[in-house]
């Protein structure tokens, strides 16, 4: 019954979607402000339709109702609520479920939060995104239903949830990754609204921008719950491998974090407005284009869904509609958003051109390393693309682009002084330096790249201190009081730049000074790994709810003093009979232990044992998350809160 | 930008590009064999093994229904599916292992440390081989008549489901698995 409801809700909200791609646009061009004015009450209605459909598909998952044939493909009696209820979005049907729930819960939120948008502007937002509404459900209703029945001939039983999905990181990494992508979405909207009324004034690119950050912010966090996820869960140390599906979310996030600097600038200097709409445009295709790759059978991937042709020719369709439409437009409306206003070679605008570049080539890069088996097929070589490419590109990438974030946060828009900027940079590099170089020694002796990495993280955040406390000092009432005035959107900007130097020191340590050894260990076995002690204490076995599980335990000792007790186990999975390795982890600030169980060995009962020594891992994730409260920081800003308009409203000063 | 530039419009030729190349591959499913190998000879090839000090060429692939397994220590997904190889091995499965694009100590001590499902290890390190068998990436895992000839190709994990799927259902019904009634390992 639940199901039945779930589907009919689903038709209901396509009919809301329907309506409020047409009406409120109808209103726009005809100048009926009652049809504009039923966008929002549309827009909710979709939102409750929505709400109403995927409750039902959880109740169905709630009561085991293994004749919907999604619940008895991706859930099991024995399955624990939690992984029930998470399985909703265990495959492709109930995740398409959730991106367009979520979706219409985005156009709600602007319904919601848009009074001091002017009627028009929303009524063309939320049309657009109702348009993006009706390809996603149409893509359910014709090639992905949930709400499918398996009548009559339905199991008895589900054959449960692939294991390497039950797991807390996976009950949240969907949902947060999908709220990143569905969320640039508004920004799409935003940017296709500017282009249809011609008109993107300052006031425009600060009603797009919090959207933007709040879904960057939430796909920052996405990414890094997935390499986390796979880090600890697939068992084998690692925490990137330029998997197609990972570069499917790295690329909009890329793209993103371009136009959340882009948008900047339209916002202050009413400037880079063509390239600030396609930005948001590239952005949310991105985003379409991984949900692409990750469903059409294109690539292969670790993590892909069932792959199916005539999905992927569904979302191919819909991506053509929507990036080629929003293109189109922007060829023929770019024109006139020529800007008068210009700058000079050294400003803030032209380190922030310089980011944009950066962050674009770095994009390009995923995208050509992501489709290269498709172009290599249409030329026909045959040549696999690794992590070496990657890296080799991302590391000076990454190298350059630090480079220009500090001048560019150092100098002001319009125009610097070259001078005084050198003068500052130059007092600051020799700290850098310093300490980079003790820092970078610390553990045991890296090579150059690892030196000059510390050393740039370094200089980043003493840049952002040393500019807090100019900033602050500037204002006649006192330090104190001065940093207190400088604003959430000017804190948000310098913990996000901060989260990205732990990240990159994270990165760094890890890369550099992980240790990793493969050993054969028996019960009563002793390793050592640098100064560390692992001692193989016993083996046992247990059962679990739906799995049975070999479990080793280990104990550390750091120099004689005990530092840990592990338990790695080997689990078999009862419906799926699928092996899987969980990982024992200590965690810890500066370190993480890892032990893993290989395989046994013969017919002893020693074990291929893996065991890793990880500096730095747990910054790569905190890196992130730093990032991400910079993003929620800075949309907590006063001028979002503010309840007005007005154009030429200039915000305070120190806000980039 | 000028007005009316006609470099407004430079981001949709190169999307056009991008749609067009995404929708050549559409039609073609990566997870299945080009049918010009189908039913051919495996590639004639002399490569050197990975444990022992034999040379191969594509006589030790005959004899015995058997599969032909693409991997390498780089790949994660080898990973993934090297405990349903071990599993299938166990059953009397016979797997020849095509070491591709790999470093030859790493790829013993991946082997000495998870397990050796494999009957013999073939070292591929320049890809030469991969490169006649039209390999994409790792994995992938081809079935392997008696004759030597290639029956099917898989590109992607094996795991239970494929298994049962694509492979048993190739398989001659007198011996339920490639390598069973030969009894040689």
């Amino acid at each position: 019954m639940a199901v039945e409801i779930g589907h009919l809700s689903l038709w209901l909200a396509l009919a809301a979607a329907l309506c409020l791609s047409v009406f409120p646009l109808i209103g726009v061009y005809r100048n009926l402000s009652a049809w504009q004015w039923y966008a929002r009450p549309l827009a909710w209605i979709q939102w409750l339709a929505m709400t109403v459909a995927i409750v039902a598909l959880g109740y169905s998952f709630y009561i085991n109702d293994f004749s919907v044939a999604y619940v008895a493909g991706h859930s099991n009696s024995a399955l624990p609520l939690e992984y029930r209820l998470s399985a909703i979005w265990g495959g492709h049907e109930g995740s398409l479920l959730l991106w367009g729930w979520m979706l219409s819960g985005w156009a709600a939120m602007v319904g919601l939060l848009s009074r001091s948008v002017p009627l028009p502007m929303v009524a063309r937002v939320l049309a657009v995104m109702g348009m993006i509404s009706v390809g996603f459900m149409l893509f359910m209703l014709l090639t992905s239903n949930p709400f499918d029945r398996n009548l009559p001939w339905f199991p008895l039983d589900g054959a449960d949830l692939n294991p390497l999905l039950q797991d807390p990181g996976l009950i949240i990494h969907p949902p947060m990754l999908y709220m990143g992508y569905v969320g640039f979405s508004v920004a799409f909207a935003f940017a296709v609204a500017g282009l249809l009324m011609g008109n993107l004034d300052p006031a425009w690119a600060r009603w797009a921008r919090p959207w933007t950050t709040v879904a960057w912010s939430f796909l920052t966090v996405g990414i890094a719950l997935g390499s986390w996820w796979a880090y600890y869960e697939l068992g084998w140390g690692g925490w990137w491998f330029w998997d197609p599906v990972e570069n499917a979310s790295l690329m909009p996030w890329l793209a993103g974090t371009a136009l959340i600097h882009s948008l900047a600038v339209s916002e202050k200097r009413n400037m880079f407005r063509a390239w600030t709409v396609l930005l948001a445009i590239i952005t949310f295709s991105l985003s379409l284009l991984g949900t692409f790759l990750v469903r059409s059978g294109v690539l292969t991937s670790v993590h892909a869904f069932a792959n199916d042709p005539a999905r992927g020719a569904f979302i191919l369709g819909f991506l053509i509609v929507v990036a080629g439409g929003a293109l189109v437009l922007f060829g023929l409306r770019a024109s006139a958003l020529r800007s008068n206003t210009g700058f000079k070679p050294v400003s803030r605008e032209a380190f922030l051109l310089g980011n944009n570049l950066i962050l674009l080539t770095a994009t390009s890069v995923v995208l050509m390393g992501t489709l290269f088996p498709l172009i290599g097929e249409a030329l026909d070589m045959k040549i696999s693309i690794r992590s070496p490419y990657f890296n080799g590109f991302f590391v000076p990438l990454a190298f350059v682009l630090i480079l220009l974030m500090v001048p560019g946060m150092f100098s002001n828009w319009k125009r610097q002084d070259g001078n005084s900027l050198l003068k500052r940079m130059a007092l600051l590099a020799p700290a850098a330096i310093i300490a980079g170089w003790f820092g970078a020694r610390l553990p045991d002796p890296s090579p150059w790249q690892g030196v000059l990495a510390i050393m740039l993280a370094l200089f980043l955040v003493f840049a952002h201190v040393d500019d807090v406390v100019r900033r602050a000092r500037a204002y006649k009432q006192g330090f104190v009081t001065g940093l207190g005035k400088l604003g959430r959107g000017y804190w948000g900007m310098v913990l996000a730049h901060c989260g990205l130097a732990v990240l990159i020191a994270g990165i760094t340590l890890v890369s550099f000074h992980e240790v990793e050894r493969d050993i054969r260990m028996a019960p009563g076995d002793t390793a050592k790994l640098g100064d560390y002690t692992f001692v193989f204490d016993s083996l046992d076995e247990y059962r679990g709810p739906n799995f049975d599980s070999t479990r080793g335990h280990f104990h550390v000792s750091h120099d004689g003093d005990p530092v840990a007790v592990m338990h790695p186990e080997k689990r078999t999975y009862h419906a799926s009979r699928q092996v899987m390795t969980e990982a024992a982890i200590d965690a810890g600030f500066w370190r993480d232990l890892y032990v893993a169980l290989g395989e046994p060995l013969d017919k002893s009962n020693a074990w291929a044992v893996r065991i890793y020594f990880k500096p730095g891992i747990r910054w790569i994730w905190l890196g992130a998350l730093i990032m991400a409260l910079g993003g929620a920081l800075a949309l907590t800003d006063k001028r979002y809160r503010r309840n007005r308009f007005a154009t030429n409203d200039a915000g305070a000063a120190n806000e980039s | 930008m000028k007005a009316n530039s006609p470099w407004v419009f430079l981001p949709l030729v190169g999307f056009v590009l991008l749609a067009v190349l995404l929708a050549s591959g559409l039609g073609r499913d990566p997870q299945e064999l080009p049918s010009a190998l189908v039913g051919k000879p495996v590639p004639s090839f002399s490569l050197p093994s990975l444990l022992t000090e034999e040379t191969y060429t594509e006589d030790s692939l005959k004899g015995r229904w058997q599969l032909l397994n693409v991997w390498a220590t780089w790949c994660p997904t080898c990973h993934v599916e090297h405990p349903y190889l071990l599993e299938l091995a166990a059953r009397g499965v016979a797997i020849s292992g095509l070491n591709y694009k790999d470093e030859l100590p790493a790829a013993r001590e991946y082997l000495a440390n998870l397990g050796n499902p494999f009957t013999h290890v073939i070292v591929d390190a320049d890809g030469q081989l991969g490169l006649d068998l039209g390999v994409y990436g790792a994995p992938e895992t081809f079935l392997i008549n008696p004759a030597g000839e290639i029956v099917l190709r898989h590109a992607g994990d094996l795991n239970a489901r494929v298994w049962e799927e694509k492979f048993v259902p190739l398989l001659p019904t007198q011996a339920p698995a490639p390598g069973q009634g030969e009894g040689e390992e």
